[in-house]
């Protein structure tokens, strides 16, 4: 089968510092790959080398490749701004733009050049945000201020906003970890929507999240890939010891 | 409970009292003086302040005449110190906040910050130097120089700061959607500081409409409504310090007016600021 994402031998360094070592991993097409792992264990950072964020950071060094599509976006010469496009991010805190409702999601349909006219700009925005299931909650006040929208409502316009550039990997770095229970049950319901049209890749710390929204769980531990595996039976009888004590909370 | 803890507890209270009533003492005498200050101003300026104090120019003592030159003046080389020196100041913090990550961009940081610790009479000789010796008079043009080089290090500073306020989370937000680095900076993180970087703009030319040592070496004065640019111009600074060394006690009597007007105008520019950065989103 062709792997959407296909990454060899990651490694991956702040400085000095190794953060992940030697990580190879398959990502299909249109499936829910979930990280789980405990904190500091490099799932983040790992997920981060996917579309090229970690170049924000001035140390960080990779060696090894990911490639998608069958192009290695760690070539030289890789055009940075069009894979970020095609590879969105959502992140752990919610992070609207100090602009109207509308105007988060239509700036990055703006500053890419995607829409035609206004009425199609207008269009893809309500699309965005049907997708994102925040439609019928903000229909009303568009033009209003993003920050006036509580933390769930948010991060459903981030993910409107990254869904509206139409990626085709989505990158969920743990993003219910600040949500109560009932705009996480939304948000986890909306990644299992989401997975016909996308790929995605969410960090999370909560194990029964991965357990009901994903399709493959990767395990890392302190920098390292342990185990990845349909997530059935990664959470019923998973090949590592390590896994197991893990996913069942006996660790120490 | 032990004897010791309550002692404790009591000692806490008694200290926690007195550092509460001595940072008050302080904050009440640093008001006062600001109080002080502007009463003493205020009762000393308002009896000569008349319409045509404020629209006249200056005459011979005991005729009366104003100060509608020098407003104009002070004015029209405020707005050039602005027009020249802000774009300079707020792309200069631009660069320091957004790309200044390196050794040039800490050169820049540091000639700044020695800029801003400059006295501005060694600003004001500098620019006699370059501007009114070659021209052979002092103008207006080098006196709205010499107040936009006092703001470029001043104007670049605070807009790094408030750039560098702007969460990270925000640029990466833009950067995840495929925005290239110059639209994340130009659309997201500009308008997101853009109150702070106008507060900074404004004290900065606040500061600049105080400015009197560089003004004397530059723009000089002059007795009458002047329009050009390549002329010597009255400002409010350097006439209130004509007026108040001058021998007579009606020209002191004007300096306070001036100052008082002067004082009103700084005043004025500060709640502008607060008025159009309230925060909108």
């Amino acid at each position: 089968m062709e792997s959407k994402i296909s990454v060899k031998n990651l490694d991956f360094f702040y400085g000095s510092n190794q953060a992940l070592y030697d990580i190879s991993l398959e990502i299909p097409e249109r499936e829910v790959i979930a990280f789980i792992g405990p904190s500091g264990c490099g799932k983040s950072t790992f997920l981060r080398t996917l579309n090229r964020m970690n170049d924000t950071i001035a140390i960080a060094r990779v060696d090894g490749s990911v490639v998608i599509d069958g192009r290695n976006i760690y070539a030289p010469g890789t055009d940075v701004v069009a894979l970020r496009r095609k590879v969105g991010m959502v992140f752990q805190k919610s992070n609207p733009f100090p602009k109207s409702i509308f105007e988060n999601v239509a700036y990055g349909i703006r500053i890419n050049g995607i829409h035609s006219n206004k009425a199609d700009l207008e269009e893809r925005v309500e699309k965005a945000l049907r997708n994102a299931a925040l439609w019928d909650e903000v229909k009303d006040r568009l033009n209003s201020s993003a920050f006036g929208l509580s933390g769930g409502q948010q991060q459903r316009l981030c993910i409107a906003r990254a869904l509206a550039v139409q990626p085709e990997v989505v990158l969920m770095d743990e993003p219910a970890s600040a949500l109560d229970p009932i705009a996480t049950q939304k948000i986890e319901e909306l990644v299992v929507e989401l997975k016909r049209d996308y790929t995605i890749v969410i960090v999370t710390h909560n194990m029964q999240q991965a357990a009901r929204v994903s399709d493959r769980t990767a395990f890392f531990m302190l920098g390292k890939l342990v185990e990845f595996n349909p997530t059935q039976k990664m959470f019923t009888n998973p090949d590592e010891k390590l896994t197991e004590d893990y996913i069942t909370g006996r660790f120490g | 409970m032990t004897t010791k803890t309550i002692n404790s507890i009591d000692r806490r209270r008694v200290v926690n009292m007195i550092m509460t009533s001595l940072t008050a003492v302080c904050a009440v005498f640093a008001i006062a003086v600001l109080v002080a200050i502007l009463g003493y101003i205020g009762v000393r300026g308002i009896s000569s302040l008349s319409i045509e104090f404020l629209t006249d120019t200056p005459k011979p003592v005991g005729e009366g005449g104003g100060i509608g030159n020098s407003i104009l003046g002070s004015a029209i080389m405020t707005l050039l110190a602005a027009f020249l020196g802000l774009p300079v100041g707020i792309a200069a913090g631009v660069y320091l906040a957004e790309f200044g990550r390196n050794w040039f961009g800490n050169t820049v940081r540091f000639v700044a910050d020695t800029l801003i610790g400059v006295p501005s009479i060694i600003i004001g000789i500098f620019v006699y130097t370059l501007v009114v010796l070659p021209m052979g008079r002092q103008s207006g043009f080098a006196g709205g120089l010499a107040l936009a080089i006092i703001m470029i290090p001043i104007v670049a500073r605070t807009t790094e700061e408030m750039i560098s306020l702007v969460p990270n989370s925000m640029r990466e937000g833009a950067l995840a959607l495929g925005a290239p680095q110059w639209r994340v900076t130009w659309n997201i993180v500009l308008p997101a500081a853009a109150s702070g970087i106008a507060t900074g703009a404004m004290l900065a030319i606040a500061r600049v409409t105080g400015e009197t040592a560089p003004l004397l070496f530059t723009a000089l004065n002059s007795r009458f409504y002047n329009y050009y640019l390549d002329q010597p111009m009255s400002s409010l600074t350097v006439q209130i310090y004509n007026y108040a060394t001058g021998p007579f006690e009606v020209e002191h009597a004007m300096a306070w007016a001036a100052t008082l007007l002067l004082v009103g105008l700084i005043l004025v520019i500060n709640i502008l600021v607060r008025f159009f950065t309230r925060k909108k989103f």
